[in-house]
């Protein structure tokens, strides 16, 4: 009997350190957010952010150099973007992004070697110029989710020749033949943080233009008609910010009205933004660059690799911390004077969009 | 001493087979195999069978061994009849209901239709069984307390998946039948009608909802309690109140003052059980029908508290006239 009770008591002790083992050890750090009794509240736990912290350090900037001297674009061939940065001010950028995002592959990753600097032979250089003036956009009109911080090369890319979160438009796994597939209710989709809801919300509300507004506005019916289906999609799409921010709901909402934009932290707004932001990146910096990219730059449809918050954020509420990426590079924070960019823009805006037909390109739609 | 109790005993009555009382013709629709199993005496009666199948038993069965069926093999299309698949995402697969496009019509049995089928078999399938608790009442000259107990229920189960999508018109407001997707259809339904937490009927479903465990756990604890005094024998002590009745009543007397009596605690637990649907019946029905935000409503009657501002600039919806 004692014998029983003692193997019962183990095996109840690893079965409960088991179970415990999925959770933080304590003590956590709990920051108030919103107004008392809401749960609006960030909880810290001290390893977690330390972890956090160590996997968001900028690498230092190259030292700044003259601006004065000759023009790249008097120097150089074919600089369509960069053309008004002194020639000094250009080699250190091209150091940087080097650095940035083909710290393996070097200058070749974009240039062949022997070719000189000039030939757009890979699709690597042509895909970078679009990559640069995104940026560049980024930072001057979208400083509603940007802010002052910025964004240039390494926000997304860290080392990688493609940023690690990326999306391509969803592709239902194998099924039988004769079924329409209900695109959710898939085990293990990361891009709804493993929930059995639909695992492509990206196309619909970061590529295609809707607003991803589901819930009733008014206190009585009046016409309104979100379908539990969108509402679903909307769910899974919050479920992709809170997972690609580290962050839970109540980082913006008052979970008692989700909807209530009175109820709201201001960095739903920032969010708004920044879905507006995204759409506006996917539709007309990314999709053109679909027609230079090779197979397998592209998803099971043929689409070029998209935006999402993950993108940037990779984990963190505000990507690297909230470190200020632009004030070493002051050519990235503004769009170039105008004229080149445009020519480097035509040849790609009029390509077929991705095979998608994504009407509006401006922000100012919701 | 070995002492008799209700339940996990020490003791158990070995007993011939009981095929139950005569219920005449009817006597037919009983099975006639009968099982003695010394772990089912442990936790109740160790006789297992005969079952009272009858026509209504055999087509309910049918029809709902049907619907889950058809749910698995649309679960198993789902993952290229893959069983290991199927075994490893169980908990993720479902069968839909149609999308929205389809309102109310018929959708194509690949995109939903399947869903309307099971539904409808489903349906028929726990009616089947429903009228079939009235039959076996009426056979053993019982009223009808379980029948419409089991009704309050299903009323639930209809507006959920019957009454309140045809008033919505749209067959996509149903619920899946899935694990996880029915309850991501729940949270995703108290999204789309701003909280489900306001709805008064909601409330009122909780309240009862948690009522009835707190009823349970309190009468079953007087009953186990004062049984060493007869207090199994509950009915005899509702007409005649031996010591077991009198002690329980009086620890509820003392304890809070209010005691119900030997017979009114059944009634208690009976309705508390019963509104925990109804009001949540009530409560889905008026949803989207006749309330389109519960958050909005309640604000609009004073029942939500309005908090201050979380910052000094409000925050606006950016979509608004004006906001930047």
């Amino acid at each position: 009997m004692k014998i029983i009770n003692m193997n019962w008591f183990a095996s109840a002790a690893v079965l409960g350190a088991a179970l415990l083992s999925g959770c933080d050890i304590p003590p956590q750090e709990t920051v108030q957010r919103g107004y008392r009794g809401t749960g609006m509240e960030a909880v810290y736990s001290p390893e977690v952010l330390q972890a956090l912290v160590d996997a968001n350090q900028v690498p230092a900037a190259i030292p700044a150099v003259s601006s004065e001297g000759p023009r790249a674009a008097d120097v150089y061939e074919n600089v369509q973007v960069l053309g008004d940065l002194s020639v000094a001010e250009f080699t250190r950028l091209m150091a940087s992004i080097t650095q940035w995002v083909s710290p393996e592959q070097g200058c070749n990753y974009c240039h062949v070697a022997g070719e000189g600097f000039a030939a757009d032979t890979l699709y690597t250089k042509k895909v970078s110029r679009v990559m640069i003036q995104m940026t560049q956009n980024a930072n001057q009109n979208w400083g509603a989710h940007v802010g002052g911080a910025g964004v240039n090369c390494y926000t997304c890319h860290r080392g990688n020749n493609v940023p690690q979160y990326v999306w391509n438009i969803g592709v239902p796994p194998r099924h039988a033949s004769g079924m329409v597939h209900q695109m959710q209710n898939v085990a293990h989709q990361e891009s709804n943080a493993y929930a059995s809801l639909p695992f492509d919300p990206f196309t619909r509300y970061l590529l295609e233009d809707n607003a991803a507004r589901v819930a009733g506005d008014t206190p009585l019916p009046t016409g309104h008609e979100a379908s539990i289906e969108s509402t679903e999609y909307v769910y899974s799409l919050m479920m992709h910010y809170s997972d690609a921010l580290g962050v839970n709901c109540t980082h913006c909402h008052n979970t008692r009205a989700f909807a209530a934009w009175d109820q709201s932290n201001s960095e739903r707004v920032k969010a708004w933004h920044g879905q507006q932001m995204v759409k506006e990146m996917n539709n007309a910096y990314i999709n053109p660059t679909n027609q230079w990219l090779p197979a397998y730059r592209q998803g099971a449809l043929g689409d070029a690799q998209k935006v999402n918050c993950a993108t940037c954020h990779q984990g963190a509420y505000q990507p690297l911390l909230g470190a200020n990426m632009i004030a070493d590079y002051p050519s990235l924070s503004r769009l170039a004077p105008a004229a080149e960019p445009a020519e480097a823009m035509g040849e790609g805006m009029e390509m077929e969009s991705a095979n998608l037909d994504n009407g509006s390109m401006s922000g100012e739609a919701h | 001493m070995r002492e008799y109790q209700n339940i996990f005993t020490q003791v158990q009555v070995s007993a011939p087979d009981y095929p139950g009382v005569p219920i005449g013709d009817a006597e037919r629709n009983r099975t006639k195999g009968i099982v003695h199993n010394h772990l089912l005496g442990k936790l109740g009666d160790a006789q297992l069978g005969p079952i009272y199948l009858g026509t209504l038993g055999v087509f309910s069965l049918i029809t709902g061994l049907l619907a889950f069926l058809i749910i698995g093999m649309n679960m198993l299309a789902s993952v290229n009849w893959d069983p290991v698949q199927f075994v490893r995402q169980l908990f993720w697969l479902s069968l839909d209901p149609p999308g929205p496009e389809y309102g109310l019509s018929i959708p194509p049995l690949n995109d939903g239709g399947w869903w309307l089928i099971v539904g409808a078999l489903l349906t028929t399938s726990i009616m089947l069984w429903w009228a079939r608790t009235f039959q076996i009442s009426r056979n053993l000259g019982m009223s009808n307390y379980l029948a419409w107990a089991f009704g309050a229920a299903i009323s639930l189960y209809l507006v959920l998946g019957f009454i309140r999508p045809i008033l919505m018109g749209s067959w996509n407001e149903a619920v899946p039948f899935g694990i996880f997707p029915h309850l991501d259809w729940t949270a995703a339904f108290s999204l789309r009608y701003g909280n489900l937490f306001y709805n008064p009927f909601h409330m009122l479903s909780i309240a009862f909802l948690y009522g009835s465990a707190v009823l349970f756990a309190m009468h079953g604890a007087t009953i186990l309690a004062t049984s060493r005094y007869g207090a199994d024998r509950e009915i005899d002590q509702i007409t005649d109140r031996g010591t077991a009745a009198e002690r329980g009543a009086l620890f509820w007397r003392w304890c809070m003052g209010f005691n119900a009596s030997m017979e009114s605690i059944h009634r208690w637990a009976w309705w508390f059980a019963v509104l925990t649907v109804i009001t949540g019946a009530i409560g889905i029905l008026l949803t989207g029908t006749v309330v389109e935000n519960w958050y909005l409503w309640g604000m609009k009657h004073g029942i939500v508290p309005p908090y201050p501002p979380l910052e000094a600039t409000p925050v606006l919806d950016p979509m608004m006239e004006g906001a930047q």
